[in-house]
C-alpha cells in the first residue's frame, strides 16, 4: 500500500469527490487540497471572529431589552461558529494559536465586509438581513462540500445563522414602518451595505482564482457570480415589501432570463478593501490583537486552576 | 504565548435520554472540568444535549483508513448474516 504512487492515490482520491464520497481527516489527500482548505476555513474562521465586532459595537446601545438579549445571542453564536471552524482546520493540522497569529499579523485575511462601520442601529439590520443573507447563501452549498468536518460545521453553522438574518430583517422591517426618520436610516442603512454584500461572493468568476479547482475538489459547489445572483433574485422582493429602495440604478427584471439585471459592482473599492485600506481594517485587527493581549492573565489563570487542581487530586 | 497551547478535547454530546452519546466536535481547554464547561458554551446553546463527555483527543485511538479494507472487507462478503439472505416462501408469518 504504502508503495503507491502519488497520481494512483490522486486518481482515487479524485474518483472518492466524484462519487460524492466525503473526505475525513485521516484519510489520504493531496498537499494542495489540504492547504487550500486550511486557507478557506481560517479565512471562514477569522470571519466569524472578526464578524462579532461591528455587532458588538450596538450591544450597550440596543434600543431595548429583547433587542439587546438577541444581539448578545447572535454574536455569541458567532464565536461558537469561529471555533467550529478553527477545529475544524485543527483536523488538517493546521496549529490554532499560528492560524489566529496569522490574523493578527494581517497575513490571513477575513470577509472584507467587517471592514466596513457600523454606524447607526439600522446597522443592526442591514447587517443581519444582507451580510448575514449572504453569508448564509454562500454557506448552504458548504454543507455538502467534500471535507466532512467542514461540512458538518456547516450544517450547525446554517442552523444558527437563519435566526441571525431573520432578527435583521425584523428590524428593518420595524423602522421601515416608523418615523420617517427611522424609515430613513434604514434607508441609508441598506444604501451602505449593498454593494459591499454583493461584493461578499468575491470577485467574478473569470478572475477567480481558486473556483475551478476548488469547484473540481467539491470545495465549492457554486460559483461566486452564481450565488451573488442568487443573493439579488432573493433580496430584491424583500426590499420591496420594506418599502425600501435598493441603490443601484441599473437593477431591472429580465423577462427573457428571468432574474434581475444589476448594475456594475466597483472592483476597484473590493480590492483596496481585501488589502488593508477599508475604513475599518487597522481599527478591527488592533482590536483583535488587544483581545489577545488582554486576555492573557485569563488564560495564564485557567492553567494554574488546572494545575492545583491536578495537585490536589494527586496527593 | 508565555503558556503553551491547551489540550484539544473531542465532544460527545447525549441529545437525550435513550440515547447514546455522539461525537459533536472538539475544542481546546486547560482541563476536563473547563473543557466540560466550554462545551456547554460552544456545544449546546440550543438545548443539544442532556449530558456531555470530554476526552482528550490524544487518549483517542483510531484504526488508520489505510487499513479500512483488510479490517471491514470480509464483513462484506458475508451476506448470510444479514436475514435478506434467507427465502422464506409465502404464507409464513412471524419470522
Amino acid at each position: 500500500m504504502a508503495e503507491l504512487n502519488i497520481k494512483e492515490l490522486e486518481r482515487r482520491f479524485q474518483e472518492k469527490i466524484d462519487n460524492d464520497q466525503k473526505i475525513e481527516p485521516n484519510d489520504w489527500m493531496p498537499e494542495r487540497y489540504r492547504k487550500t482548505l486550511i486557507r478557506q476555513i481560517s479565512q471562514h474562521a477569522h470571519s466569524e471572529i472578526v464578524g462579532m465586532l461591528p455587532e458588538g459595537n450596538w450591544i450597550t446601545r440596543a434600543p431595548n431589552l429583547r433587542r439587546k438579549a438577541v444581539l448578545l445571542a447572535k454574536v455569541q453564536d458567532e464565536a461558537g461558529h469561529g471555533l467550529y471552524l478553527y477545529s475544524a482546520t485543527e483536523t488538517l493540522g493546521a496549529d490554532r494559536e499560528e492560524t489566529i497569529d496569522d490574523l493578527h499579523s494581517g497575513k490571513a485575511k477575513y470577509s472584507s465586509i467587517f471592514n466596513y462601520p457600523t454606524l447607526t442601529w439600522a446597522d443592526m439590520g442591514a447587517v443581519g438581513w444582507l451580510v448575514d443573507g449572504a453569508a448564509i447563501m454562500n454557506q448552504v452549498p458548504l454543507c455538502r462540500c467534500s471535507y466532512g468536518p467542514y461540512a458538518r460545521a456547516m450544517v450547525r453553522v446554517c442552523k444558527e445563522e437563519s435566526f441571525h438574518q431573520r432578527q435583521g430583517f425584523e428590524i428593518m422591517m420595524t423602522l421601515a414602518k416608523g418615523t420617517p426618520e427611522q424609515k430613513a436610516m434604514a434607508q441609508d442603512a441598506l444604501n451602505r451595505f449593498w454593494w459591499p454584500s454583493l461584493m461578499m461572493f468575491g470577485p467574478p468568476d473569470e478572475d477567480s482564482k481558486h473556483t475551478a479547482q476548488s469547484m473540481a475538489w467539491k470545495i465549492k459547489r457554486s460559483t461566486n457570480d452564481e450565488l451573488r445572483q442568487q443573493m439579488v433574485d432573493i433580496t430584491v422582493p424583500q426590499a420591496e415589501m420594506l418599502g425600501l429602495t435598493i441603490p443601484d440604478k441599473d437593477l431591472k427584471w429580465n423577462e427573457e432570463t428571468k432574474q434581475y439585471d444589476f448594475g456594475e459592482i466597483d472592483w476597484n473599492e473590493f480590492w483596496n478593501v481585501v488589502k488593508g485600506n477599508g475604513p475599518c481594517n487597522k481599527e478591527r485587527l488592533d482590536a483583535r490583537r488587544k483581545a489577545k493581549e488582554n486576555g492573557e492573565w485569563v488564560r495564564e489563570a485557567a492553567n494554574a486552576y488546572a494545575a492545583k487542581q491536578k495537585m490536589k487530586k494527586a496527593s | 504565548m508565555a503558556n503553551s497551547e491547551w489540550p484539544l478535547w473531542e465532544v460527545f454530546i447525549r441529545s437525550k435520554q435513550g440515547l447514546s452519546h455522539k461525537h459533536v466536535g472538539s475544542l481546546r481547554a486547560p482541563d476536563a472540568e473547563m473543557a466540560v464547561d466550554n462545551a456547554r458554551d460552544v456545544y449546546t446553546r440550543r438545548s443539544e444535549g442532556i449530558s456531555i463527555w470530554v476526552v482528550e483527543s490524544n487518549e483517542i485511538h483510531a484504526s488508520h483508513p489505510i487499513d479500512a479494507d483488510s479490517l471491514f472487507e470480509p464483513a462484506h462478503s458475508k451476506v448470510y448474516r444479514h436475514p435478506t439472505f434467507y427465502d422464506v416462501p409465502d404464507g409464513i408469518s412471524h419470522m
